[in-house]
Parts: C-alpha cells; structure tokens; sequence
C-alpha cells in the first residue's frame, strides 16, 4: 500500500516574491509591472487601508451599516484584482468591497451596500459582477457557472471568486471547483486564508496542512502564496488568469494572510479568540509597510506621495458618504418593484396598501 | 429565581441539560471558546469540555448531517445554525433526512435532535440574516417547530426539545435576546411543547401570535382595551404541531380571531390557522378571520425594515376591521 498524503502536502510551500524587509527574494519570478503600476498598486493599498479606517469610524458612528473590515488584507484583494481585465467577471464575499470598488464600482454605491440600500448592489456598466454574497461558499458554484459559460462562448476571460479559510469548508467550495475542473471553466478560486473564520482558527476547519492542496482532489492547479506580498499575489493570479483563457484549466489560490480588526462591526470582539501575539507577528508582516520599503529602495516613493494620496482618500471618502446620506431612503414599495419582472396580482394589492402607508 | 433575559435562559437550558445527560452535545460555528456569536453558549465549553461543546467545520449541511449521524449512535446533538437564513445550505439533513428517518426506518429509528438558531427582524442585520423561515420547517411533516416568546417559556420549552425523541427546529427571534429580563427558576422545569399559552384574556376578539409578534399582540390589546374592545392574546410557542384546542376554545368565546406573524403573508403559518379556525368554527364567526403578516417581497434590506415588518398598529388597524365588519 502506498501512501500518498505526505508527499502532496510537501510539495505546497508558500510561494512568495518580496519579503517581510521589502526585498525581492525570487527575480525569477517577477512579475512583469512598470513602475507606474508598481506606484498605482501602491496608492490603491494605501488608499485601501484609509477607507478601511473611515468605514470603521462612520460604522462606530452609526452613518454605516454592515462592514466587514480589510486592513491587513490589502494585498490579496487589491494584488488579485490587479491581474484583471476590466471585462473580467468577480463574485466576492462580504469583505470583498475593495476589488469591487478598484473595478469600478463607486464609493457611494459601496457605502449604499453598507447602510442596507438596494442601490448599492447595482454595479455600474462595465461592472461585471455581482454584489457581495453573504451565503458562505454560494458563489463559489456561481463563479465555476460563469467561467463555464466564458468557455462556452470562446470569450478570453476570466471569472474570479473569493472566499474565506471558513469558506473552503462549505460543500459549494469542494462543488464549484470540481465543476470547474470538469468542465475546464475560466476560473480563478481565490481563498484568503486570513486565519480564523469568525472565532474558529483554521486548524479547525480541516485536517488539510493547506487549502491549496484541495485543488488536487479536483484536478485543478493549487498554491498557496504570501498574502501579504502584493508581487506575489499579482505574478499568481496573472498566471492562472493566462492558464485558463488558454484552455490549461482553472487555479485554486490560498492567499495567506490576516484581518487586523474585528470579523465584522456588529459585536465581534477578537480579543475572545486570538492573543496579542498574533496580531503582532502578523502585522509585521504588513503588506503595505514592506511594499513601501521596496519603492522606496527603488526611489518610486515618497512620504509626500503617500500624504498626497491619503489626503485624497479622505475627501473621496467624505463626499461618497454625503452622497450616500442624501441618497434617497428606499421604500417597501421600491422593493415591491424589484421582485418580478411584472408585479404578480398579490403584490399589486399590497403595493397600493404600502403607498399609502409611505406617502404619510 | 433569577432575573434573565431571553438569551440567559437559553445559555440555561443548555447547561441543565448537558449536566443532566452525557449524550447531549452541543455543536456549530463559532459555539465553542466563542460562545456563539450572540453569546447563546457562553461559558458552556469551559464547563463541560470540548468533547461536548465544540466548533465545528463552516458547514450547515455538515453539521445537520453530523447531528444526524450522531443521533444515529445514540447521542442527543444540540447542533446551533449561526442565523436562521443560512437554513437553505442544510434543507435536505433536515426536510430530507432527520425528518424521515423514524418513519423511513418504520418507527425503529429517532432522531433526538434540537436545531437552535437564531431568526426574525428588526435588528438591521445583513442579507438572510433576519428572515422568519419557520413557515418553511412547519410545512414538513416529522418536525416540530418551537418558537419561545419570553425568557420562562425559553428554558422551559428548550429543555424539552432536547429530552423530546423527535427532530425539533427551535427558533430564537433575536429582538427578544435581551429586549427583557424576567424571572426565570433556577431549577429545571419543562414547558409542554405542542401547548399554547393564553397570555391576556378577553372577551371581543382572539390574536393568535407567536414570537416577537406576541408583544405586539400584547401592546395591541392594551391600546384596544382603552378603546374598549377586549382582546385575547394566544402565544403559540409551538407552530408545528399548532395547539387548535386553546385557539378554538377562545375563538368560540370571542367569535372573532386576527392572527399574526411577522413572516410573509403567503403560505404561511397564518393562513393555515385562519383556514383552520374557518373549517371547524364558522358558526361561531362574526367576521372573517384577518392575518396580519410582512408584504410578500423578500426581507427588506435594512433601511426599508422598519415599514416592512407588522406592528401593533397593523394589529390594531385589523382588529378594528374585525370589530367593524
Ligand atoms: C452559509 C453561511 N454560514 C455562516 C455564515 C456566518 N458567517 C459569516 S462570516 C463567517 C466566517 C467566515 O470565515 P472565512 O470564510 O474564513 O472568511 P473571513 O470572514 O475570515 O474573511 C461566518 C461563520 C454565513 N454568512 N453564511
Ligand atoms: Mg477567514
């Protein structure tokens, strides 16, 4: 009898370009980016982690509604969403905001989705995707349908999906890969194992030493990468995006990383679950402190630059959330006339009870 | 006694019951060092370990087809689903499989099983965190549906679902956690299941409610009594088997019923009740019996909630149309 497992597990290393001082320790594998991409990667992380901070304080002050922090994650969000092509299709989760936004969804619109206003799940035209699933591992399946159909239609793009280490556990993770696989869709499984799903740590979630080996049972590609190197999570997600418009099959990414905050704003309290410790060991690892290192060594970056950007952060973010407050509220009538196409006799007969009720 | 809320209570019935039967196992996402997200298991993995209390994989369907396999040898899992709307992953573990396998197995095997989780409106959650689900669970034959409305009736109610032998989906409306404390026993008590409660009597008119909607109910006839119409309010706390002995008793007294959920108006448990008080007392009706329920679009994104879901004024503006008919 022989025994296979160990050797799989072995061949999963984390695979990474810059480390924690900012310097490249893989040449081979760098990524192929001008210095203006290096430097608009760089304004997007920091300008990332500003909204993530005023999201935090509008939600403390009651102006936001649903928020599921990002600091911490910035480089495997915003390194993925850089391989892209603007006809490219995402299906986030819920912490999924900024890919969106960097795809073109208005901050406003983000803000909408936050306070509970349908309008914030209309993504723009030119958006191709849909807004941020709550279901755990629903749109895992989706995203296999839709590189499935990318394939079908002979179109040279790409569907990308994320989801959590808590999210690979779901059914809808195992189906949707196998799916892709099986039918060789335009796919891109981004899991960004930030450690803990909730309170639960990842260890707990499999007896797998990695998400990324999952892909093997599917017969697809599967690395795992530092998600907290931007190069590496770009140079990754490039590659698999090339593979699978070229007919070489889908890709499972586990990008290793960690959310600086709370699971979400409604009560979370990590302190029940994780130590100082661990915070501070990842947070040394910061994705933009060591990408910043790396510019600077390269003379693309000054603290002026940064300043500038996060200055205009702050008044983006200060006008998006004005207009959002002015936005006007949305009515049960509205919803009414969004359910169906053609508004069924019941909700007829209801729709004329709540416009009376709204108009007082 | 002691004072609790409703989410004390629940914490208390649990401890009793993983202190009274060593088969009772307590299980889901977030449950174990967490204490659930809402604190409904606080303190219950340090008291009884981790072999009894424990985080599980993030998988409904796994966790409800666990609870399943564990029933199967013997144990009495206590499997929580985080919120209510998350029950569209494990639909088959529970109306295909723990439902069915006493009569599949031709009444040898049991599933003494006690789904908890969370559900219903008002507290601006996200999408599919708020929906009332529990129309779904009482259209399937082999569940009971338990729906406690105060802290007593909580502990009471979730001791019994556990020592019950059958599936029992119990459901937690999460305005009512720690909207109020009351005075709850210490000491171990049961509350019938399959038992309505006559929490108000009165003379003119019945309201059949359950859950959140039992305090509306109540807040209702209070304001009616003002203006002269006595209403009787019927706390379910089991919509599946519905207790019809104590609606139609009072119905036949009053002569005029409204009933109440704060779940969509078609196919619900309502139009059941009201189709059912039609069938068996019609001669005893003065007036159509009137349901007040959500309008039938999906749950509203939260700024819309306040409109969407009923009140004591809906309430009220019913009655009167009973009173006046
Ligand atoms: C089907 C389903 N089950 C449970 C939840 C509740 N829930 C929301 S986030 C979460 C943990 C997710 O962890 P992970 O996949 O690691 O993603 P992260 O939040 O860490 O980004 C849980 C249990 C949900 N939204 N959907
Ligand atoms: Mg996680």
């Amino acid at each position: 009898m022989k025994r296979t497992l160990e050797n799989i597990e072995n061949q999963f290393e984390t695979f990474q370009i810059l480390n924690e001082e900012g310097e490249i320790v893989n040449e081979d594998a760098m990524p192929d980016l001008s210095d203006d991409d290096l430097k608009e990667i760089m304004r997007r992380m920091v300008y990332t982690r500003i909204l993530d901070q005023r999201s935090i304080a509008l939600n403390r002050q009651g102006r936001l509604g649903f928020y599921a922090p990002t600091a911490g994650q910035e480089a495997s969000q915003l390194g993925s969403q850089y391989a892209l092509e603007q006809e490219d299709f995402i299906l986030p989760g819920y912490r999924d905001v900024p890919q969106l936004i960097w795809q073109g969804l208005p901050l406003t619109k983000a803000f909408l989705f936050s306070k509970g206003h349908y309008v914030g799940n209309q993504m723009p035209e030119g958006v191709n995707a849909v807004s941020p699933q709550i279901i755990i591992g629903a749109q895992i399946t989706q995203a296999a349908g839709v590189g499935i159909g990318f394939k079908k239609r002979g179109e040279s793009n790409v569907a990308i999906t994320y989801t959590g280490d808590g999210g690979a556990s779901q059914g809808d993770f195992y189906e949707g890969v196998n799916f892709a696989g099986a039918f060789g869709g335009h796919n891109i499984f981004v899991v960004q194992n930030n450690q803990f799903a909730i309170s639960v740590p990842v260890e707990k979630q499999s007896a797998a030493q990695t998400i990324a080996q999952k892909a093997v049972a599917a017969g697809v590609e599967g690395i795992q990468v530092d998600g907290m190197d931007v190069l590496a999570v770009y140079a990754v997600t490039k590659d698999a995006r090339e593979r699978a418009i070229n007919g070489e099959g889908p890709t499972l990414i586990e990008t290793m990383t960690y959310r600086y905050g709370p699971h979400t704003m409604a009560g979370d309290d990590p302190t029940r679950y994780r130590t100082g410790d661990m915070d501070d060991e990842w947070e040394k690892k910061d994705p933009i402190v060591r990408f910043r290192k790396y510019l600077e060594g390269k003379d693309l970056w000054s603290e002026d630059e940064e300043n500038e950007v996060i200055e205009k952060a702050k008044e983006e973010i200060k006008a998006a959330i004005k207009e959002a407050d002015n936005t006007p509220k949305q009515k049960v009538t509205d919803l009414m006339d969004i359910m169906y196409e053609e508004l069924p006799q019941n909700l007829k007969e209801q729709r004329e009870e709540y416009a009376e009720k709204e108009s007082k | 006694m002691a004072q609790m809320t409703m989410i004390q209570a629940i914490t208390d019935a649990m401890r009793t019951e993983l202190g009274n039967d060593e088969n009772v196992l307590v299980f889901g996402e977030d449950v174990g060092q967490n204490g659930g997200v809402f604190r409904a298991t606080e303190g219950l993995q340090d008291e009884f370990g981790e072999d009894r209390v424990f985080d599980t994989p993030l998988a409904e369907s796994g966790i409800n087809g666990m609870a399943v396999g564990l029933a199967l040898t013997g144990f009495r899992p206590v499997p929580e689903i985080q919120f209510f709307g998350f029950v569209y992953e494990t639909m088959d573990a529970i109306s295909g499989q723990m439902a069915r396998y006493r009569y599949r197995s031709g009444g040898t095997r049991q599933m003494p099983i006690t789904v908890r989780s969370p559900f219903g409106g008002g507290v601006h959650t996200p999408e599919l965190h708020a929906d009332s689900l529990e129309g779904l669970m009482a259209q399937q034959p082999g569940l009971k549906v338990v729906i406690p409305s105060n802290p007593y009736d909580a502990k009471g109610l979730l001791i019994q679902s556990i020592r019950d032998n059958d599936p029992v989906i119990f459901l937690e409306h999460m305005k009512l956690y720690r909207s109020f404390r009351e005075e709850v026993p210490e000491d171990e008590y049961t509350v019938e299941l399959g038992k309505a409660n006559v929490k108000r009597e009165g003379t003119d008119v019945t309201l059949v409610a359950y859950g959140a909607m039992v305090h509306s109910a109540l807040k209702a006839a209070e304001q009616l009594e003002e203006d002269g119409v006595s209403a009787e309010v019927i706390d379910l706390r089991t919509v599946s088997p519905v207790d019809y002995e104590t609606i139609l008793e009072s119905v036949e007294k009053t002569n005029r019923a409204v009933v109440i959920q704060e779940a969509q108006k078609q196919a619900g448990i309502a139009a059941s009740i009201a189709a059912e008080i039609q069938e068996k007392a019609i001669l005893h009706l003065e007036a159509p019996v009137m349901r007040v329920t959500a309008p039938d679009t999906i749950y509203p994104f939260t700024q819309a909630e306040g409109v969407w879901l009923p009140d004591h004024t809906s309430i009220i503006e019913k009655v009167e149309s009973v009173m006046n008919f």
